[in-house]
């Protein structure tokens, strides 16, 4: 908003920072939010020059009365309607206090907005109509707050002008929502009896309250105490992408708490490998010495070259987060469509996703009723515990031990659906049924590799349509096969026509495809098979499931041949199709692939016949510990 | 960490996740002080280079001092620089009042630049502070097919979490300095010794506060010379940032009416 800030009082001594704390005001619809929220600005001076003169104006313009909620109701729709609709953020200065005040609006069909607003607050003021009392969405805004981790809740009673600023009234509302908090442990921090719209309570104690003894609004505002600091805690560095700018391999993301500094010796979960911080790299000066800590953005190099992908976390070894495929969450659901057992979802916990089933459903309530009654699923609005069970494993703590990576999103078809704290975490529990008992093979890794002079591998090989993978899968197949080796092809579209004869070409089918694809080439690598996979492939996630699968037996070569070149060969005839609009879906005309950013060898067919791009995969295979080389001992290799 | 580094600890994590979750981004360069803050913010995230485009929607009638500021710029930061133009007031909503109408050449200039180049997100530098119908923006905002911004129906958005699957053929607004104010951006830019155009310092007791097109952006009445007197300004006054743009004055609605239909 248009709200440039005066200071009501001399700034802070010694030229100290002024502690800043952002509030959320919540409460039933038209109990009053907005005007306690016109009356705080103009109580601590914080309007613009005119702003008030200009409202009343439109006020008699329109023939209406002048409302302190007008200054907020800023948009001309809110006006038409009455209510405000979404969340604003406000400064002011108390005494002691830079407060950001997120206006939350209370029509019940905008929860998501107060949630938004909510989730960003370190201290919440709910407000009461003195007349109407503790209702529906009181109840549920107090539930969704101690949900969201908000600790410091001052209650307001307000309209007070209209119960004739009864000590009787306010003290009947004062228990009934006292007990309510205390009931989700959460202690209010003050109760205070107001009108917003005279002005009793807020700045002042005025004589109509004068059997109220307890601090006012702007007290209390005063007394809030901003986020507790995070350093304290174990070190979580969810890691937000791996940056190849140039020749350093930056791991980048933000300290969710504990610190860290070059040296530390680290574990990448859920994976569980160990490593080194070589460096904290920076911008314009790099790299940078000294602790950094919570709520830093960094970038770290590590001592070794790893497999780290987004979602991991960066921890110290010894305080690390658990890897689990389930976990147990309290959520508050927004989504239209209830949530029911067998529901399956996208959870997101920091930067890590991972596609989930809803095992479980328990103690799915409406918080905005008194009895809680409990449902088998959780509706629109209301709250709930579940268990849900992971497609790939995470790392994380339960919201107990860290409220930062405590907590998760769940997403339904792209759009955020509901969220809400991990209250427990099965360590190591996979989502595999009991009565599968793998047979493991009679032979050794090392008799196999003895006979065929190189490890197992998944060699995998993407690029556009046509860019030549078959072609070069086809030529790499044989010159191992001629060498002695054990080799076996797998191409995407012959798979299609058996194994995954029941997928078609959506993305969660393709990623399927994909993975089918990676555990039927790992299978063939852990028993010493070169298996060379040739796949458009053209999800990174996707492929980075596969590397994940095959792990260190995994070397992605990327066919770059050139978009134009590719078109013009189109040996299947698909690239004219396409243009045609006779396939949907076709990877090579949109700008639907994405390119690998850490392939072990990129190869552009249009530049080199295919002996000498056979050559550089053999090359290439040697160097990173497949092929044998002649000259090195055999024994060295196993 | 004080409260500069907290707002910048931010802004970067925001430029991480978009570039990490949507597939082709632009920066919307308008060469004003918090476009350039951030530029800043992009190097500071991604190491030194700024990894997409900066997209710069010329209406053509920018002051000078901003047009050497871009060539310049352009090249000491090594930027993917997209000049692109704007369509002829003709093409225009005659309806609007006059300078909204000329504002709303950009918009349509912008959405020229989506089709020609199919990016799925714009990163674009408003902060809630600056006018009210901001202030209600999310950090990752969908816009329709239109370009056009549904204020009723925006998804939640909480613990840093973001939307960011924009519907086919849509694409998202990405706000990374939000959450700053214009004090911020003033005391940032001082810390960090940002760049910028001599038009914010006062000159014969005026200075631009904001800077927009020549025709509908007018100098406030100031005696700030440098960064720290504008800091001492901004503390006393109780005059909106925008109060020399023409177009927020010119009807209660109109600047609403203009990012309903896809302007910044």
């Amino acid at each position: 908003m248009n709200m440039i800030v005066t200071p009501t009082s001399p700034a802070t001594p010694n030229g100290t920072t002024r502690p800043q704390v952002r509030i959320v005001i919540v409460g039933h619809v038209d109990h009053g939010k907005s005007t306690l929220v016109g009356r705080l600005l103009h109580e601590t001076g914080s309007l613009p020059d005119g702003k008030l003169e200009m409202l009343k104006a439109v006020s008699a313009r329109r023939g209406m009365p002048f409302e302190w909620s007008f200054l907020l109701d800023a948009l001309q729709t809110e006006r038409d309607q009455g209510i405000t609709i979404d969340t604003t953020q406000i400064r002011f200065r108390t005494n002691s206090r830079d407060i950001v005040l997120i206006d939350a609006p209370g029509h019940a069909e905008f929860l998501r907005n107060m949630i938004t607003g909510a989730s960003q607050a370190d201290g919440a003021v709910l407000i009461i109509d003195a007349l109407e009392g503790v209702r529906d969405q009181t109840r549920r805004h107090g539930y969704l707050l101690h949900l969201l981790g908000v600790k410091q809740v001052a209650v307001v009673v307000n309209k007070m002008d209209r119960v004739d600023f009864s000590a009787e009234r306010f003290k009947d509302i004062s228990d009934e929502i006292s007990a309510h908090l205390n009931g989700l442990g959460v202690t209010p921090t003050a109760v205070i009896p107001i009108s917003a719209r005279d002005g009793d309570g807020v700045a002042e104690r005025t004589d109509r309250i004068g059997w109220y003894k307890g601090p006012t609004v702007v007290e209390a505002l005063d007394r809030l105490e901003p986020a507790r600091p995070l350093e304290a805690l174990a070190l979580r560095l969810p890691v937000q992408a791996i940056y190849k700018f140039d020749d350093r391999r930056i791991v980048a993301g933000r300290i969710e708490s504990g610190s860290l500094v070059a040296g530390d010796e680290i574990v990448i979960m859920p994976a569980g490998k160990i490593a080194k911080i070589k460096t904290v790299e920076s911008w314009p000066v790099t790299p940078v010495a000294g602790r950094q800590g919570a709520g830093r953005s960094v970038g770290i190099t590590l001592d070794r070259e790893l497999f780290i992908e987004r979602g991991d976390i960066v921890a110290h070894a010894g305080t690390a987060p658990r890897e689990t495929r389930r976990l147990r969450a309290r959520i508050f659901w927004l989504h239209d469509k209830p949530l029911a057992k067998g529901d399956q979802l996208l959870v997101r916990c920091g930067p890590k996703e991972s596609r989930a089933t809803v095992v479980a459903i328990e103690k799915a309530v409406d918080p905005g009723e008194l009895s809680s009654s409990e449902n088998k699923a959780i509706g629109r609005n209301h709250v709930g515990e579940i268990d849900i069970s992971l497609s790939n494993p995470i790392a994380t703590d339960p919201y107990t031990e860290n409220p930062r990576t405590g907590r998760l999103v769940i997403e339904v078809s792209g759009r955020i659906a509901g969220g809400g704290l991990v209250l427990s975490v099965d360590a190591g529990q996979r989502a595999v049924p009991v009565d599968i008992v793998p047979v493991e093979s009679a032979l050794r890794p090392d008799e196999r590799s003895a006979r065929y002079q190189h490890n197992g591998a998944v060699v995998w090989l993407t690029g556009l349509p046509a860019s030549g993978k078959s072609t070069l899968a086809k030529a790499l197949e044989r010159r191992l096969f001629t060498n002695g080796g054990s080799p076996i092809l797998l191409d995407g579209d012959t798979l299609r026509a058996g194994l995954n004869s029941d997928l078609g070409f959506s993305a969660a089918d393709r990623s399927e495809n994909i993975r089918r694809l990676a555990e039927v080439a790992t299978h063939l690598a852990r028993n010493g098979h070169i298996a060379i996979v040739a796949a458009v492939s053209p999800a990174r996630e996707d492929r980075a499931t596969a590397r994940r699968i095959a792990d260190t037996a995994f070397r992605e070569i990327h066919v770059a041949t050139p978009a134009g070149v590719c078109e013009e060969r189109d040996p299947k005839g698909h690239y004219k199709k396409a243009r045609a609009g006779a396939l949907a879906s076709f990877t090579g005309i949109g700008n639907d692939y994405e390119a690998p950013q850490a392939a072990e060898l990129v190869i552009d067919t249009s530049k080199r016949t295919v002996a000498e791009a056979a050559d550089e995969i053999e090359q290439m295979l040697k160097t990173t510990g497949v092929l044998f080389d002649e000259a090195v001992d055999l024994a060295a290799n196993i | 960490m004080d409260h500069l580094d907290q707002l910048e600890a931010q802004s970067i994590y925001i430029f991480r996740e978009a570039f990490a979750r949507l597939k082709k981004i632009a920066l919307l360069w308008s060469l004003g002080k918090d476009s350039n803050v951030m530029i800043w913010l992009a190097r500071k995230a991604f190491f030194g280079r700024m990894p997409f485009p900066a997209l710069h929607v010329d209406t053509g009638k920018k002051f000078p001092e901003m047009y050497r500021f871009r060539d310049h710029y352009g090249k000491e930061w090594d930027l993917d620089l997209r000049v692109e133009p704007c369509p002829p007031i003709d093409a225009v909503d005659p309806t609007l009042p006059p300078a909204a109408r000329s504002a709303a050449r950009k918009t349509e200039g912008l959405k020229m630049a989506l089709a020609k180049y199919g990016f799925d997100g714009l990163i674009a530098g408003i902060r809630r502070d600056e006018e009210a119908t901001r202030a209600k923006e999310r950090v990752f905002s969908p816009r329709g097919l239109e370009g056009n911004w549904d204020v009723r129906d925006q998804p939640p958005e909480f613990w840093d979490h973001f939307n960011a699957s924009p519907p086919q053929g849509a694409h998202l607004r990405i706000h990374p300095i939000l959450h700053w104010t214009e004090a911020d951006i003033w005391a940032y830019t001082k810390r960090e010794n940002i760049p910028i155009i001599p038009l914010y310092l006062a000159k014969e007791g005026k200075r631009y506060r904001s800077l927009g097109d020549q025709d509908i952006t007018n100098p406030v009445n100031s005696t700030a010379s440098s960064i720290d007197e504008i800091l001492v300004e901004l503390e006393q006054t109780k005059v909106p940032e925008r109060s020399g743009r023409a177009l927020d004055h010119e009807t209660e609605d109109a600047f609403e009416r203009l990012r309903v239909a896809g302007y910044l």
